[in-house]
């Protein structure tokens, strides 16, 4: 079966085209859906199997990050989101996507922890970044998206409010990817390998489940080789699309 | 009026750090501290406690990092002064997405405002309370920009908008057919026209013919189309052009039949290339990308508004521009900016009256592009910054814009009776005479004006994206006929263009508005951002209705297409504006100028020979180190260049991410194929102060070369040109501008390139009080797109493996007028460089090279010459070079070996070939000069005889400034 992906759009969300290129070359077929539409039909989420939330700037972020698109997503149609959730299928949250996410409840387990409460905020340096990075997935996660992940993935990320703040230590099970060197190492990464100075280096963050992802970087923009910084360097590899075909083989094993 | 006022904290506080530094900049030490707060101001008179309690935890602030108070107010409760606050908010009717969204967000959660408004506190802390006269300091000069914003020393209330008041039907009339030429004048100096006698006689002219008054809306959309800005007048011109040589002989007099037609446009007829789609026509210029889509291309400036608030000015920019390319029915999918700064280490002192400090410029500017073309998801890819003392007063802002669309997918075509639909922003009283305004010098007193704040707006690139998906949709289903932006002037602009050939009727009570209280014609000038036109039959109206309503943009359907070659503007039916379309395109009297050029005072310069102990390392570290050369890394990273997932060459390359690129390569989402395109420019104000005829050749080969260097086919080659210039009316400045056209048509020619679109922003001079004119050097911006035929065969510029062998293709002459030499030390030559002889064909060569896959690495020589480049492609490879001057092609001029590694001659690349390849490529560049002058190692030495250097040292050098220039760098 080919999975169906929906791809969330929404006034402001800019990168619905490369997520829905990203899922196509994984094998998923995809469609750029606008809110409006799922506003006004909320049951169709029930004809997909994977949701990608991509980045952009909704509505202006103008009332902090993601902030009016989370009270979208936790409001109108926020039971059909949860029970899709519930049910197993796999969420994928990007950039503006995992700032929503994260604000809209629908990964629990980091945004509100047994002492307090994680959040994304103004990257550590101040203002908006553009630079490639490398993630390391965390192989004791269950994330359904990044668990069987071959190798690290270099990918850029284009933030300014990108910082995991979190008032407790959040759960090695919870930490999906983190931001490492370039050769890999974990220990002491600083500015600009971790770019934004979230807490314990972390890139991305899942539920208990495994099922819903939320990552600050762009997989979508390393589908193929030319879009590698140093790919005239003969440098290769560290692709973003393995994540974006585990998560359409994970959909395409829940069947309908 | 009763609001809430709520405060949001962050938790734990924390230190404004470049406001402090700022402040401390301008001389306000004793202040040790900020703390920023945000502030909301919501009123609706139900709004109950839980309603507010629901806000500030839901909306307003986030709990895990900040803190939220609110209190109950009055806007009647007389206000205290605090000698430790300073409150800022923007002024009523200066857009506000914010505010905006708060209302929203309200009703998402069932709470109705009817007003909200943001602000910000600043708490200083100081050991003792600051003076009075220091506070208010502190506010203009660092927290708070009047143009847009106000402040207050203490606690403020809202600046909620007003209720109208007055008439607002109030049509002005002006007999002019009564006034004398003096009388004429003084109305065109009250209506801040900007219209000469010649063109208001005219006017008069016409209004005796009609036998009736004209109405204030009439002369403000005639002297809106007639604006230099939108009409081009000076580069319409006849000109009487003088040339006077070193002894003040006149050595050539000229007839000019009009910049534009003499000498650009000349230039594409003379190159006849059957893959040009659209010149001068549209809002861009348009070629063919490949069988199924065309790529267009266009680049503006935004120079007036951003002097005075630097973020709104480059802000609205970056929208402008992008929606010129929307409105030739095109995706956008790349922005370009090119900025123009005074130093950034400037005296305060220094600074003058009425201007903003340039990092004050600077920041604001950088800040308001990426704002926008990040919001917009389109990447910002190219671009440099230029800084010279003659931009002080006077920033330059060229933003460009590339958009991709389905062949024969842009159709311009207005039919009788299709209807007149405005889609997008909503109509206020921002942006009024942004045309004349930008016609005009800027003075010491621009700044505190009305004139200004009008003429300076905030932009909403959200509303443009939004506005783009309807657009898209609607030209992919085919729903309109014809379509253009609303820029400068407004709907009296766009209206007017696009019923050029018909004629229309507009009525003015069916604009949606962003408030109450617009006078008709204010209505019709305003030039309030993100708003496009469309022609749409009838039969399709509903459509774009649905299409609309899907995408949460306002939509207005404002007239209809007439046929009666009239343009009628109606308020509830009276007329406003009745005006022939004759009169406002066909009858502007054509200006007759005059210009002369002399050269430039005998500039004293040294033979290079001549200066004792010049060390040649320490002139490559120097170079490296002027910010005109050095890394720019903070300014581009703050700036989206990946969205889009299409970019191939990125601004940095190399194998620490960060040597300068040549030029981008794009590789389009959409496009079937590999097939691309490489974007560069070509800018140097430094030599156009010497001569402005070779400024333009050199600022056209150095974006062939650019384009070039990343595999760009210069047979596909087009370019646009922007001339920033000083005031148009004073012969000499027009003088070197026509200079500049003279050598844009020599150097397009040679290389058999077409222009495809240009711009040209004029009066950019300071008139100081007692009359002194401060105008910018002349500035001429050559932006350059190329088809690169496989983007995987693209090249950068790194050095890429020891072993390696390097060579240099053109040929090094004795051209030092403007160069790094002659500015850091005044050695060299006052010979600006020129055209080289191998024109296009060398460039076709060195494309073939790349194509044929025999060029690891290539680097375009400009600032700084050999030396500077090949220190730029060991720094970004991290490895070394080593270089034999001897080996060098020079000309017989050429004597010392200095000249050789610092000289600017144009038409040089440094190229990497693998030893194995080194046969085919010279084989391949046969006939050119070209020469094998060294070898990539593994040493980590940039060795240039006499230069040894290793690359940390280079590299330190080259990132200096960029260390400075990021927040919390000082200078």
């Amino acid at each position: 079966m080919t999975p169906r992906a929906l791809i969330l759009h929404a006034s402001g969300i800019n990168r619905d085209h490369e997520a829905a290129w990203a899922c196509e070359r994984a094998g998923a077929r995809p469609d750029i859906v606008h809110i409006s539409a799922l506003r006004n039909d909320p049951r169709m989420l029930g004809d997909y199997q994977l949701l990608v939330v991509a980045g952009g700037f909704s509505y202006g972020d103008a009332l902090g990050a993601g902030k009016r698109l989370a009270l979208e997503l936790s409001g109108s149609f926020g039971d059909a989101l949860h029970s899709f959730a519930d049910e197993g299928r796999p969420i994928l949250g990007i950039c503006n996507g995992f700032q929503a996410l994260i604000k809209s409840g629908l990964l629990p387990e980091v945004q509100r922890n047994l002492t307090g409460g994680a959040t994304l905020t103004h990257n550590a340096g101040g203002h908006f970044e553009c630079r490639w990075v490398t993630l390391v997935p965390n192989e004791s996660s269950p994330c359904v998206f990044t668990r069987e992940l071959a190798e690290p993935i270099d990918c850029p990320i284009a933030h300014g409010e990108g910082r995991l703040a979190s008032t407790a230590e959040i759960d090695d099970r919870y930490i999906a990817l983190r931001y490492a060197d370039p050769d890999r190492s974990l220990n002491d990464t600083k500015y600009p390998a971790n770019p934004n100075g979230s807490v314990q280096n972390i890139a991305g963050v899942c539920n208990e489940r495994g099922n819903v992802l939320g990552l600050m970087p762009h997989p979508e923009d390393h589908i193929v080789p030319w879009q590698h910084p140093r790919w005239t360097r003969g440098e290769g590899g560290r692709l973003g699309l393995p994540l974006f075909e585990a998560g359409v083989r994970y959909a395409a094993g829940l069947g309908r | 009026m009763r609001y809430a006022r709520i405060e949001v904290t962050p938790d734990p506080l924390v230190s404004a750090t470049s406001l402090r530094q700022t402040a401390h900049e301008v001389g306000i030490t004793a202040l040790d501290d900020l703390h920023h707060h945000k502030l909301f101001f919501v009123a609706h008179p139900d709004l109950s406690d839980d309603d507010v309690d629901t806000l500030c935890r839901e909306v307003l602030s986030d709990p895990v990092i900040e803190t939220v108070t609110w209190r109950w107010r009055d806007t009647a409760e007389a206000l205290r002064d605090a000698d430790d606050r300073v409150e800022v908010q923007v002024l009523p009717g200066v857009t506000d997405r914010t505010a905006a969204e708060v209302r929203r967000a309200a009703e998402q959660l069932g709470i109705d405002l009817t007003h909200s408004a943001t602000g910000h506190r600043y708490d200083l802390v100081s050991p003792t309370p600051l003076h009075e006269t220091t506070r208010h300091e502190l506010a203009k000069r660092v927290l708070c920009n009047e143009v847009v914003e106000r402040y207050r020393l203490g606690e403020d209330h809202p600046a909620f908008i007003g209720e109208a008041d007055g008439d607002t039907s109030l049509v002005e009339r002006f007999d002019l057919a009564g006034l004398d030429d003096d009388g004429l004048v003084a109305l065109g100096q009250e209506r801040q026209l900007a219209l000469n006698i010649d063109e208001l006689g005219v006017l008069r002219d016409f209004a005796r013919h009609q036998g009736r008054a004209l109405t204030d809306a009439e002369l403000e959309m005639v002297a809106q189309t007639w604006s230099e800005h939108c009409y081009h007048k000076t580069f319409r011109a006849e000109i009487s052009y003088r040339e006077y040589d070193d002894a003040g002989e006149l050595v050539r007099t000229e007839t000019v039949d009009g910049l534009l037609k003499q000498y650009i446009r000349a230039a594409t007829e003379a190159c006849s290339k059957d893959w040009i789609v659209s010149a001068f026509v549209d809002n861009a210029g348009i070629i063919e990308f490949d069988d199924e889509f065309v790529v267009s291309f266009k680049a503006e400036t935004h120079n007036h508004p951003s002097a005075l608030e630097p973020f709104g000015g480059a802000n609205t920019g970056v929208g402008g521009v992008i929606r010129d390319v929307i409105g030739v029915s095109a995706k956008p999918i790349a922005v370009t900016d090119v900025l123009c700064f005074g130093p950034q280490d400037l005296p305060f002192d220094a600074l003058p009256e009425g201007t903003l400090h340039p990092r004050r410029v600077q920041a604001g500017v950088v800040a308001g592009v990426g704002d926008y073309g990040n919001k917009m998801g389109v990447p910002t890819v190219n671009g440099t910054v230029v800084y010279h003392p003659g931009y002080v007063a006077n920033p330059l802002v060229y933003c460009g814009c590339v958009g991709l669309a389905p062949k024969n997918s842009h159709v311009t075509n207005p039919h009788i009776g299709d209807r007149i639909v405005v889609l997008g922003g909503l109509t206020g009283r921002d942006g009024l005479r942004g045309a004349t305004f930008s016609s005009r010098d800027l003075g010491s007193e621009s700044s505190g004006t009305d004139i200004a704040s009008t003429a300076v707006q905030i932009g909403d690139p959200i509303v443009e994206k939004d506005v783009m998906e309807v657009i898209l949709a609607a030209r992919d289903q085919g729903l309109y006929n014809a379509i253009t932006d609303c820029g400068a002037g407004g709907l009296s602009s766009a209206i007017g263009e696009m019923a050029s050939g018909l004629g229309a009727h507009v009525e003015l009570h069916n604009v949606g508005l962003k408030y109450a209280g617009l006078l008709p014609w204010e209505i019709w000038l305003s030039e309030a951002q993100e708003r496009m036109v469309l022609s749409v039959s009838p039969d399709k109206l509903d459509q774009v209705r649905v299409l609309c309503e899907h995408y949460g943009v306002h939509c207005d359907v404002v007239g209809e297409m007439t046929g009666t070659g009239r343009m009628l503007v109606t308020y509830g039916g009276d007329p406003v504006v009745d005006l022939p379309m004759d009169l406002l395109h066909e009858g502007h009297p054509r200006m007759r100028l005059e210009a002369e050029w002399r050269p430039p005072r005998e500039v004293s310069v040294k033979q290079v020979e001549d200066v004792p102990d010049l060390d040649a390392s320490d002139l490559l570290l120097r170079f490296l180190a002027d910010p005109n050369v050095a890394s720019k890394e903070y300014i581009v990273r703050s700036y989206d260049h990946e969205v889009q997932g299409g970019t191939v060459v990125k601004p940095f390359t190399g194998a620490h991410n960060h040597g300068p690129s040549d030029a981008a390569v794009l590789r389009p989402l959409g496009t079937k194929g590999l097939r691309g395109i490489a974007l560069g420019n070509g800018i140097n104000p430094h030599y156009g102060e010497l001569d402005p005829y070779a400024m333009a050749l050199s600022a056209v080969d150095e974006a062939v070369r650019n384009v070039v260097a990343v595999g760009g086919d210069p047979d596909r080659l087009a370019i646009l040109d922007n001339f920033c210039w000083g005031n148009p009316r004073l012969p000499d400045r027009l003088g070197s501008l026509v200079r500049a056209a003279q050598g844009c048509w020599a150097a397009a020619t040679a290389f058999d390139l077409p222009f495809i679109s240009g711009k040209d922003s004029l009066n950019n001079e300071y008139v100081a009080a007692d009359g002194t004119r401060r105008p910018i050097p002349g500035t001429l911006l050559i932006s350059a797109l190329a088809i690169v035929p496989d983007v995987t065969l693209a090249v950068t510029m790194d050095a890429k493996a020891a072993g390696n062998l390097i060579y240099i293709v053109g040929e090094t002459k004795n051209e030092f007028g403007g160069s790094l030499m002659m500015q850091h030390i005044g050695a060299g030559n006052a010979v600006v460089p020129g055209l080289a002889e191998g024109g296009v064909g060398v460039a076709r060569a060195l494309h073939r090279a790349i194509t044929g896959q025999l060029v690891r690495a290539c680097h375009d020589l400009s600032e700084g010459g050999l030396a500077v480049a090949a220190a730029e492609m060991a720094i970004a490879g991290a490895l070394g070079l080593r270089i034999d001057p001897g080996k060098v092609p020079v000309s017989d001029d050429v004597s010392h070996p200095l000249e050789i590694l610092f000289s600017e001659s144009n038409g040089r690349w440094l190229v990497e070939v693998a030893p194995e390849q080194a046969g085919a490529f010279e084989a391949a560049l046969s006939g050119y000069p070209v020469a094998q002058c060294g070898e990539v190692t593994e040493g980590g030495r940039l060795e240039l005889s006499p230069i040894d250097l290793p690359i940390d040292r280079l590299d330190t050098a080259w990132q200096r400034f960029n260390r400075l220039n990021t927040p919390g760098g000082t200078l």
